[in-house]
């Protein structure tokens, strides 16, 4: 391990005391925050040449951000474990037999997820629940099973304080889907997120209405494209965390990002973007992650000690990493001011077109670089188009049009995600608020579906203009617990506060209503 | 043959099931008092008023016609509030085919199209034609019209059509000429003929208590629709009367309370309406 300096670990403690006595933060926070402070005193990777200049702490300059995984990974950042081998078998470490009931299979899925780790220190990814509780569909009545499935639900989001945790429902229905989303609906809470992995072959228009009317009062499920996932991950895929498409009874190990619009600052001309500054920045950022990588699988001994590992609920050849992105829409403008040219991303064939040759080209580097540990996905990372975080000030998610800066018609906004979404196999996407007072018009969503999936929209989100629960970026808070933070007031999940950066950052309240 | 289109919104959300792409016709043959848009009634007359008014110039004047060059427009509606006549120059000659290029731009997220106004059977042959092409592309075809067109009259272009929406605004012929100034004589003709071919997509409403007897028209009219429910499912669609977009002289009537609807939509279904809305 390196040696740091004095400074550094001065700095760190002030941070830890101010931790200790922040009057905002609850208990779990804390802890959280102070572990993470403990960790950034490591130094054990093997960092590649250049990385400091191009992570250095400002906004306006950085171009890597390894979205605070700490120093020396002690987990995979995301983790999705096989529940469904779980529910069949049960587990030693947790000394639990498989549940032969629904009261049993919901207390087992409760006592499981305090055991998964995560960057966040919550499960990213809860299962799909459809699928686990169908079985025990038969144990109780109907309202019996719908009460059981509130309090399973009510108990998530109150434990899970955090809402980049994900539970999947479809493409077939179910009972148990139909119960949950109706529960959904009328709970009208931030976590888990849900997604309904949606195929026009497989889900029938009633359950994607009943998808569509949860969406609408709860800001949950969104759509993700089945088919076309399936195409890249094969069947046994899952959506996490904020939409990540990964592979089940595996996850990511690591997820980092370009900066993309401080990427093109740092350019002489286009020329030197392409040729250079891109390649460059992409190089450095892989071999990052190849180095913490590498510590997860060879030294943290993760692999080799946790319960889930030892019991193969998930497996290391399963894990992949995500290659991620923001912030599209600025470095194309900004390319093309550099250029004299007035036209912009999201409105412009030019600025778009040479948006679609920065993603080819991020691509292509991604397709040779070879990672050894990423064997599930061809020896290759996966690209995400990342969704921002709090501090994010002028940058806008992933390929999204700026917030401010969307088209007029949906029309023309739906046909600019197609230029874009093939590309994040590890997930992207885009929100639409929508006038619920003027459209109580649940099948033109539908139509808005069937028809962006079969043009190769991989992901969508709606939500009611007016509803509390709304989606910031890729994860959900309640309007009502923003409010109550911006009062000083403690309130439960730490998304809450991400929810708020975001607000007065990335003028989330103020997306185009449709 | 060309018709001028006003307008033509891609997606929209209320113009029948699903998400259809809504295509607005100029002109029409009533003057309905709560009419709100009252715009779309007239065809231009060339009297060039709007054209100085214009804030962005997109409007212009050729071999005596006013033009216009939509690109230009903000929407500030200037020029309507402007024109006397109840017209607007924002007008687009476009033919069946120019109509439904712009169509399948929205294809595949459209399940279908409207036709609306004005009132676009006006134009029947136009109407038949993009309705064709519309079919051949697995497109919807619904219109909306107030019923003055002898639909029997016209088999081709029912054909093609998948249904009608259409206005009953009142029931007795006095109440509609107070209402349209016109008889409604061919209105209940085609709304029998309509319902016995299974084409009765909807009939419809707007609830002005103070104009016509609002409880009578919803009365007859569903029961009328009703004995036809085995042909087709038929919706009663009772809107309520807002001032929005209504001429000033015109613009005072009352606003029919929310019990006053329920009343309405109560009273269709005790007559054997099945689908009844209010919007
Ligand atoms: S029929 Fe429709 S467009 Fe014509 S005047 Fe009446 S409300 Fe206006
Ligand atoms: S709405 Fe009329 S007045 Fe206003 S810019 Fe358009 S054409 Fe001109
Ligand atoms: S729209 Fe009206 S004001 Fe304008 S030229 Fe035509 S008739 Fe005159």
């Amino acid at each position: 391990m390196r040696e740091i300096d004095m400074k550094r670990v001065n700095d760190t403690r002030d941070q830890m005391l101010a931790t200790v006595k922040s009057p905002t933060l609850t208990h779990e926070q804390k802890v959280a925050t102070m572990a993470n402070l403990a960790d950034s005193m490591l130094e054990v990777l093997d960092l590649p040449e250049g990385l400091d200049e191009l992570m250095t702490d400002t906004i306006k300059t950085k171009c890597i951000c390894d979205l605070a995984e700490g120093h020396a990974p002690l987990r995979p950042r995301y983790i999705i474990p096989d529940y469904g081998k779980f529910m069949r078998e049960g587990s030693k470490f947790l000394q639990l037999e498989p549940p032969k009931d629904i009261y049993e299979a919901i207390n087992s899925l409760l006592i499981f997820y305090k055991h998964v780790p995560s960057v966040t220190n919550f499960p990213v990814y809860v299962g799909a629940l459809d699928e686990l509780l169908e079985p025990f569909m038969d144990d109780v009545d109907e309202a019996q099973a719908k009460k059981l499935i509130k309090l399973f639900l009510t108990h998530m989001d109150r434990t899970i304080l955090d809402s980049f945790s994900h539970a999947n429902v479809g493409p077939v229905a179910t009972k148990a889907g139909r119960l949950l989303l109706e529960a959904e609906a009328e709970l009208e809470h931030a976590v888990p997120n849900v997604t309904m992995k949606y195929d026009e072959d497989l889900t029938s228009d009633e359950f994607a209405l009943l998808g569509i009317k949860a969406a609408l009062k709860s800001a949950k499920p969104s759509f993700a494209n089945h088919k076309m996932f399936k195409s890249e991950l094969n069947e046994d895929y899952v959506i996490a965390s904020c939409y990540n498409g990964l592979k089940y009874g595996g996850g990511s190990y690591t997820l980092c990002r370009l900066i993309l619009g401080n990427i093109a600052k740092r350019s002489k001309d286009l020329d030197d973007f392409f040729e250079h500054q891109l390649p460059y920045v992409c190089q450095v950022m892989a071999d990052y992650m190849d180095s913490r990588i590498k510590f997860i699988v060879e030294e943290s001994g993760f692999f080799e000690n946790n319960f889930l590992a030892k019991e193969g609920f998930i497996h290391r050849d399963r894990f992949t990493a995500m290659f991620g992105m923001v912030g599209l829409a600025e470095c194309v403008n900004y390319l093309m001011e550099m250029q004299g040219k007035t036209g912009r991303y999201g409105h412009d064939e030019e600025a778009d077109a040479l948006g679609v040759k920065i993603m080819d080209q991020i691509e292509a580097f991604n397709q040779a670089h070879v990672n050894p540990y990423c064997e599930v996905t061809g020896g290759h990372f996966l690209l995400h188009a990342q969704v921002g975080i709090d501090s994010d000030m002028g940058i806008s998610p992933g390929t999204r049009i700026p917030i401010g800066e969307e088209p007029e018609e949906l029309i023309d906004h739906l046909r600019h995600c197609e230029k874009f979404h093939k590309y994040f196999p590890s997930g992207t996407g885009d929100i639409f608020p929508i006038d619920t007072t003027v459209h109580k018009n649940n099948e033109f969503l539908l139509d808005i579906i069937k028809g962006s999936f079969r043009e190769g929209i991989r992901y969508l989100s709606f939500y009611a203009a007016d509803s509390d629960v709304i989606r910031i970026t890729g994860y959900l808070v309640k309007r009502s617990e923003i409010e109550k933070l911006e009062r000083g007031e403690n309130v439960l999940q730490d998304t809450t506060a991400l929810g708020m950066g975001a607000k007065h950052n990335s003028r989330i309240m103020e997306r185009k209503v449709r | 043959m060309k018709v001028p289109v006003n307008k033509i919104i891609p997606f929209s959300a209320v113009d029948g099931p699903g998400n259809r792409t809504a295509v607005f016709v100029q002109g029409c043959n009533f003057n309905c008092r709560y009419c709100h848009n009252p715009e779309t009634r007239n065809l231009c007359k060339n009297c060039g008023e709007c054209v100085e008014k214009c804030p962005k110039h997109a409007l212009y004047v050729e071999n005596g016609e006013v033009r216009f060059r939509p690109e230009l427009c903000c929407g500030c509606d200037t020029c309507i509030k402007t024109c006397r006549f109840g017209c607007s120059p924002r007008i687009q000659y476009l033919d069946a085919g120019e109509v439904f290029e712009r169509i399948k731009k929205q294809m595949p997220y459209i399940r279908g199209i409207t036709v609306s106004g004005g009132e676009c059977t006006l134009y029947p042959d136009f109407l038949r034609e993009l309705f064709v092409l519309c079919r051949e592309a697995h497109l919807g075809t619904l219109l909306d019209s107030n019923g003055t067109l002898d639909f029997e009259a016209y088999p081709e272009l029912l054909d093609v059509t998948d249904g009608v929406m259409l206005d009953v605004k009142a029931w007795t012929d006095e109440d509609h000429h107070t209402v349209t100034s016109v008889s409604n004589e061919m209105v209940l003709k085609n709304m029998r003929y309509l319902a016995s071919q299974g084409k009765l997509f909807e009939v419809r409403t707007v609830i002005v208590p103070e104009l016509f007897d609002c409880r009578g028209t919803v009365r007859e009219t569903a029961t009328l629709a009703a004995q036809y429910l085995d042909k087709g499912n038929i919706r009663y669609k009772i809107i309520k009367y807002r001032p929005m977009g209504v001429r000033e002289e015109y613009a005072h009537y009352r606003v029919p309370d929310q019990a006053f609807l329920e009343e309405l939509a109560e009273l269709a279904r005790s007559c054997g309406m099945t689908d009844v809305l209010i919007v």
